[in-house]
């Protein structure tokens, strides 16, 4: 993986001493909270409902052993010893001493790790495909170019002050496993006809509270040309996009205002009066980051490990875990292995320092040294032997890690809500609690299927309720936490937006609806049919009629 | 007369602001004077006819690239930050610098904070009015914080790219 070199790190070193700097001044009652607050989102830091929280990026969802260490250390020493991964591939501390800030920067800062960017009205943090680098369907390795982004996009003079904030995702195989669809700039690689790289470049995805798909407005560019491409989108964002209005102010409504074509043709003006060389990485710089993403250490192995199948026939338990969370490998004989946040009743993302430790001491072990953030608030282990799986999950079952329901029903993505955000109309950690804990029976939750809940306690919607089988809004109604039901959403391939059920419901409702529709769905599904399948079929009809008949 | 940051050779200078700024239905003094997008289109000609520096106050969002053809004849291009957060002048000092080949001044004036320094000397403003009342040693030092730079822009710097070019080129 990327490793910084004397110029990134003395960047990261002048940055966690300006905003050392700036913490004193704050203390001491030099600049007030009004001046203030622009400096310490500038570093990742929020003013939250009960203490100020920290977003530290993780640059396209990968880590080493040291950086993972690092963060179990900082969630221990500073916070309550446990963190949560976000949609967004972020660790977010949620009970953070603004005293304690600029040491926890300076502590990151030693392992390569920081909170730049990670608000703000910038270019945020990356985030790519989690099975980057081990999955045999990839043109290219996406994390070489959201790299190559990151050093791009980190301090821009020019897009530093955007209409909004901005978020780019990208992957280099034809199945989607970053939600490129919902991102301000999606970026999907492939090769062409010769063999040369290319992307094509979606924009004006996003959800909140107006939910888009975003367009594809390029195909074939050629890699090399990425950055300035980017330039040219983010330059007529820059000048176009709104700025009187909060809510119309992403890319997504400049794009449907114009129409993806008259945007694109902006963009390809722009884009062909920059001067590109000056713009575009040289290949040489390609070519170095190239190197330190290149894999080490991967030994020549059977396809079939022995151990790993006498684990599987001698243990239903493992068995399950190697069916849900382990996924086939480009190189003979490895596996990527899921690591659930999900245990049922346990809060959705969150990871105590312990368990950091664990996967750090796995992943240093066994993973070739890589850990991987998913969007959907897991973790991973992308380069384990099959013949060490047996292992890894004894381990993983030990700290409470082990969990087999990858994609299943208790997979729940939540935002943290109004337990922690300032911006939540409801809680949304709760809810799927009480979701997961009806489906905790592995064969229960098994013989569901695939089923993507997504909750977010607000229209903001960081828990990507637009985009899940079912999506769930916390709403606040005189008062009282609601919430609205959708069902049909999509954020990979087959991406769609969920289709509101009925009206809101009260809390203590949403975990028997959601038991009362998959009632449904086992009543009605055909052979083969995932629950939105089903839905896809049917229709929204059936579902409402059991949710809300009784209600009648 | 209102204070001023000049940025000159890596140095912030403090300066008098020999340009006065006209509106729109203000008759024209003698000396130098900063008038409206809107009026310089209408009468720039005339105003710079009359043997004085003219320059340009420039509203965000206004398309900066419908002045190129009268640039050469332009002493100061004002453009207006009317909040920090609205980054548009950024893209409009960009323009002028690299597209245009704009030499003359390029001034920051409205929400003009310490805190943009770095980006807007970045960007090619090269005169400042400052709304928070900081000075020149204050935006000196805050230009100076950062050793490295990750990109091209229109202040020359060479980015981390060309420096690890640079260190891996035979000598």
């Amino acid at each position: 993986m990327y490793l910084y070199d004397d110029i990134d790190q003395a960047m990261l070193d002048d940055r966690t001493a300006e905003f050392r700097a700036q913490c004193a001044r704050r203390l001491a009652g030099e600049i007030n909270e009004d001046q203030f607050k622009p400096v310490r989102l500038m570093n990742g830091l929020y003013l939250q409902l009960h203490a100020y929280m920290l977003r530290i990026a993780i640059p396209y969802g990968t880590l080493d052993s040291a950086k993972l260490r690092k963060l179990a250390h900082v969630a221990r020493t500073y916070d309550r010893g446990y963190g949560h991964f976000t949609t967004r591939t972020n660790l977010q501390l949620h009970w953070i001493k603004l005293r304690d800030a600029p040491d926890i920067l300076d502590e990151l800062a030693t392992v390569g790790l920081h909170a730049i960017q990670t608000s703000g009205n910038c270019i945020r943090n990356l985030t790519a495909d989690p099975h980057a680098g081990a999955t045999a369907d990839e043109a290219d390795d996406p994390r070489i170019w959201a790299e190559a982004i990151r050093q791009w996009s980190t301090f821009h003079p020019e897009f530093s002050f955007l209409p909004r904030k901005f978020k780019i995702a990208v992957t280099g195989a034809p199945v989607d496993r970053a939600a490129i669809r919902i991102y301000d700039i999606g970026l999907r690689l492939s090769r062409d006809a010769t063999g040369a790289l290319a992307f094509e470049v979606r924009v004006g995805g996003g959800l909140g509270r107006t939910p888009y798909l975003g367009p594809v407005i390029r195909q074939g560019l050629p890699a090399r040309h990425l950055l300035s491409y980017l330039q040219a989108i983010l330059r007529v964002y820059n000048r176009h996009g709104r700025r009187d209005n909060l809510w119309k102010a992403r890319i997504k409504v400049l794009v449907a205002s114009l129409g993806a074509e008259e945007f694109a043709r902006q963009v390809e003006e722009e884009w062909d009066r920059t001067d590109k060389a000056s713009v575009d990485l040289p290949d040489t710089e390609l070519a170095r980051i190239r190197g330190l993403f290149r894999p080490r250490g991967f030994e020549t192995l059977p396809a079939r490990s022995a151990a790993f199948e006498a684990a599987r026939a001698s243990d239903a338990a493992f068995a399950r875990f190697a069916r849900r969370n382990v996924l086939s490998h480009k190189v003979s004989g490895y596996a990527l292995v899921n690591i659930s946040l999900k245990a049922p009743g346990e809060t959705p993302g969150d990871a105590s320092s312990e368990q950091m430790d664990v996967v750090a001491d796995l992943a240093e072990r066994y993973s070739l040294d890589e850990v991987r953030v998913t969007y959907e608030q897991n973790l991973l282990l992308p380069h384990v032997k099959l013949d060490d799986v047996p292992a890894v999950w004894a381990e993983l079952a030990r700290v409470g890690l082990a969990t087999a329901n990858t994609g299943l029903v208790s997979d729940i993505i939540a935002c943290p809500g109004l337990d922690y955000c300032a911006l939540a109309n409801a809680r949304a950690i709760p809810i799927a609690q009480a979701i997961a804990r009806r489906f905790a029976e592995p064969e229960t939750a098994e013989r569901v299927g695939e089923l993507k809940i997504k909750i977010s306690g607000c229209i903001n919607a960081c828990g990507h309720h637009h985009v899940g089988h079912i999506g769930i809004l916390g709403v606040d109604k005189k008062g009282e936490e609601f919430y609205q039901l959708s069902l049909g959403g999509s954020g990979e391939d087959d991406a769609s937006l969920g289709q509101i059920l009925g009206p809101a419901l009260p809390a203590e409702r949403v975990a028997p609806a959601v038991d009362q529709m998959v009632e449904v769905y086992l009543a009605q599904r055909r052979e083969g049919e995932r629950f939105i399948d089903t839905f896809r079929r049917t229709g929204v009809e059936p579902f409402k009629e059991a949710v809300y008949a009784e209600a009648d | 007369m209102p204070k001023l940051i000049r940025w000159r050779d890596g140095q912030a200078i403090a300066a008098d602001d020999g340009f006065t700024l006209l509106a729109d239905d203000e008759a024209a003094p003698s000396g130098d004077v900063i008038v409206s997008f809107a009026r310089f289109h209408a009468e720039g000609e005339r105003l710079a006819g009359e043997g004085r520096a003219v320059g340009v106050r420039v509203a965000a969002g206004e398309a900066i690239e419908s002045l190129a053809y009268d640039l050469p004849e332009i002493a100061v291009v004002a453009l207006e930050f009317p909040k920090f957060k609205d980054g548009r002048a950024y893209s409009a000092a960009r323009l002028l610098r690299e597209r245009y080949g704009y030499a003359g001044e390029v001034r920051a004036v409205g929400d003009v904070l310490l805190e943009q320094a770095p980006f807007m000397i970045r960007c090619g403003f090269d005169a400042f009015e400052p709304a928070d009342g900081t000075g020149p040693d204050e935006w000196a030092a805050a230009a100076g914080r950062y050793r490295h730079v990750y990109q091209r822009a229109a202040d020359g710097r060479e980015p981390a790219f060309a420096l690890r070019l640079a260190a891996e080129a035979p000598s």
